[in-house]
């Protein structure tokens, strides 16, 4: 027990004595955090429109102004060629053109009937998607006003009751997303060049000649950055609640629980990594390549699983933090306990044991 | 120029000796292409719907079959009461509970309207919103269908007045995300794969102790920076074109514009990365510490690229910062001409940026390299 202090002593004086990395280790996830946490948001607000109106009559007018006067929109040009769509396009700014068709107001009043086109630049279908169905509600609403005397019968009514999140605020999706990803990476990141930076300075030897055991050694590395990770957390989850006003709906010691779950799940994946690589680069290559666009696309961080193909909804239910937000979600939005959430919990604990079971196994005690 | 060419064959055989990392260099780029690119879609399907019905009419069953045959919505379970529904979204089965009253018929010809209960998980607000969308088409359908059934056809009082939208997508008609997404990828993995290897670069040689050596030879800064430079340079344009054969070939990403535009772009752009790269590797000391930051700065750049989440829903403030970061602008070029066909005089804007910034960072990266410890 006192060599394997002594072992932790030693890590923790060559973290803290490079002060630098220090700095980054807590500096970056809260930088990260902050700007994370206000600029990404999946909503759409000020897309830039153009008008093409070939009839410029009091409806054409009216509709257009209660574009403009939406959220969502702001008018930025007029065209006045259908040519001109093209190359508005092209420029990248504009994102979708209104296309009114002639004697708008006259058709309408004749006929009851008017069209407009919407058309969007589905380069990005999300944004095309949304511009659309947000343009046609607004043209819906201003159709019933016109048709206000006209009484409708026999109608089911939907009242939907958005739960969990009744303002539909991005902050809610995004904050625990964006927190399990700076753990999973800070944690993975650190402990992966670990065991690597002594083979690669030469310092293994010593490690391999004293009696410590291989597991003994392991651990005692994990330690020290479990410390240092709670804090990030710590420092995180503050911030949410303050910062971002996130709710803690349920218990604030399971939340504690479940972190330190996680962060001892990437820490041994980490030094998973790091006894399977021969040198910092390669380590840190994995750690970094390997890690980061998985993480951040198979996590249901931004993209619900739900909707992808169904072998990467089997693929993702390996990326921990995939499970990890689950838990974060039930907790602080749902406020649902250990009895909602055990079946997480149990994984993230059976991948933590299943990475240092093979770190261990892995872990060479003789040189090569 | 003798010296520039011994240093670029020793960065080449250092690059190719290191069994280890070709693979990491060029397989897992392009695997995470293959795969990752079908994962990024912000389509909402699969919906995970439920019912409580307390009517039990041939009207609440009709209702419920729309559901069914709906593409959105996959029917989980019906629940015999709503603390049971309750709970299961709470758990994560479901994530809309329909509740429809008891006496839907009875009342709809009493009362003339129907309330029902309806309840999404909206976590994620964005998709709640598409889905409450979903929801609304496939009840005003219903009513159509129950207004004819209750009472004959539609009076022919007039029609109400109707305007009629016609949505039209240019560019990607089937709004298909591979189209969007995969050259959006490609240029993640160029970016990360070129800034990780030139950040690890230089400052490997300290702390293994080589620099030295190189030190003190006659070799001048800016061509030791150059010799640094060009490996990384062919590694990403090598990188480039393996993705975009993969991204034509296996995803059929329509190439609408000049290919040489987007390759001389690229050509400027990856020396901005490499620069960025070396500038972080001249000022730490270890290979973790310029890996942190490169990691710092690689995190914004992805989720301020405007790859993911739209940039002008961002706060004013993010915009600017947005403006700093060299990946936006590649992902706007590579989706100006790729998929909208953008030519020369339409990408200038970003071309120039791109150009002025490679200019400033390699100049730093030649500045902070000092050939004294």
């Amino acid at each position: 027990m006192k060599r394997f202090k002594g072992f932790v002593r030693k890590e923790f004086y060559h973290i803290f004595r490079d002060k630098r990395s220090l700095f980054i280790l807590f500096g970056m996830p809260i930088a990260q955090i902050l700007l994370f946490g206000f600029a990404i948001t999946n909503e759409i607000n000020n897309v830039d429109i153009a008008v093409l109106d070939h009839s410029r009559d009091a409806t054409t007018g009216e509709i257009i102004n209660k574009i403009a006067a939406s959220k969502y929109f702001s008018i930025n040009e007029f065209i006045e060629r259908e040519t001109d769509i093209e190359s508005v396009f092209q420029k990248g700014k504009i994102k979708a053109v209104l296309n009114f068709e002639k004697n708008f107001s006259r058709n309408l009043i004749r006929d009851n009937t008017a069209t407009i086109q919407i058309i969007t630049d589905a380069t990005d279908p999300n944004t095309a998607n949304t511009i659309s169905n947000y343009t046609s509600s607004i043209l819906r609403n201003y159709q019933q006003e016109l048709n206000r005397d006209i009484q409708l019968a026999y109608q089911v009514l939907p009242e939907i009751r958005m739960v969990y999140n009744p303002e539909l605020k991005g902050v809610f999706m995004f904050v625990p997303g964006v927190m399990t990803i700076i753990l999973m990476l800070v944690s993975a990141m650190m402990t992966s060049i670990s065991i690597t930076r002594e083979k690669e300075l030469g310092t293994m030897e010593i490690l391999l000649v004293s009696p410590l055991k291989p597991v003994l050694i392991i651990i005692g590395k994990v330690v020290p950055y479990i410390f240092l990770s709670v804090i990030n957390a710590i420092v995180i989850i503050v911030l949410s609640i303050f910062v971002f006003k996130m709710p803690i709906q349920g218990s604030l010691f399971l939340l504690g629980v479940e972190s330190v779950l996680f962060i001892i799940t990437s820490l041994s994946l980490g030094i998973l990594i790091s006894t399977i690589s021969t040198t910092q680069q390669t380590a840190m290559m994995v750690s970094l390549m390997g890690l980061m666009l998985p993480t951040i696309l198979l996590s249901g961080f931004i993209f619900p699983i739900s909707s992808m193909p169904v072998p990467l909804q089997v693929i993702s239910n390996i990326i921990p933090a995939k499970w990890f937000i689950v838990l974060l979600k039930g907790i602080m939005l749902k406020g649902v306990g250990i009895v909602y959430l055990w079946k997480e919990t149990l994984l993230l604990f059976g991948m933590a044991l299943f990475f240092i079971v093979v770190s261990v196994r892995k872990y060479k005690i003789r040189l090569e | 120029m003798k010296r520039i060419g011994y240093i670029i064959q020793k960065e080449f055989r250092q690059i190719f000796r290191n069994k280890a990392m070709l693979p990491i260099i060029f397989v897992m780029p392009l695997i995470q292409l293959l795969i990752l690119s079908n994962a990024a879609t912000f389509e909402v399907k699969n919906i995970k719907f439920s019912y409580i019905d307390h009517d039990h009419t041939s009207a609440s069953r009709s209702l419920i079959e729309k559901f069914e045959v709906s593409s959105y919505f996959n029917v989980i379970s019906d629940f015999p009461s709503a603390s049971l529904a309750n709970s299961a979204m709470l758990n994560g089965e479901v994530d809309v509970i329909l509740e429809i009253p008891g006496n839907l018929e009875r009342d709809l010809v009493k009362d003339k309207y129907v309330k029902l209960g309806i309840a999404i998980n909206a976590i994620n607000g964005a998709a709640a919103g598409v889905e409450s969308v979903y929801i609304n088409q496939i009840v005003r359908d219903f009513n159509k269908a129950i207004k004819v059934e209750l009472v004959g056809q539609p009076q022919s009082s007039g029609p109400p007045i109707s305007i009629a939208t016609i949505p039209l997508f240019w560019y990607n008609e089937t709004l298909n995300y591979k189209t969007f997404m995969v050259p959006g990828i490609l240029v993640m993995l160029v970016t990360m794969i070129t800034l990780f290897l030139s950040g690890m670069n230089i400052v490997r040689e300290k702390e293994i102790g080589t620099l030295e050596q190189i030190n003190v030879t006659p070799i001048r800064k800016s061509q030791f920076i150059i010799g640094k430079l060009f490996p990384f340079w062919v590694i990403g344009m090598a990188l480039l074109s393996i993705g975009l054969i993969i991204s034509k070939l296996i995803f059929d990403v329509p190439m609408v514009g000049s290919l040489a535009l987007m390759y001389f772009y690229t050509s400027i752009y990856i020396l901005v990365v490499l620069g960025i790269g070396l500038f972080i590797s001249n000022y730490t000391d270890t290979q973790q510490q310029a890996m942190f930051i490169a990691w710092f700065f690689m995190v914004i750049f992805i989720l301020m690229s405007g790859l993911f989440t739209p940039i002008e829903s961002m706060p004013g403030w993010a915009q600017i910062i947005t403006e700093f970061n060299p990946v936006k602008y590649f992902v706007e070029v590579m989706r100006m001409v790729m998929l909208k066909g953008s030519n020369l005089e339409d990408i200038l804007p970003q071309l120039l940026k791109t150009l002025v910034y490679a200019l400033a960072m390699n100049g730093l990266a030649v500045w902070s390299y000092k050939k004294t410890t």
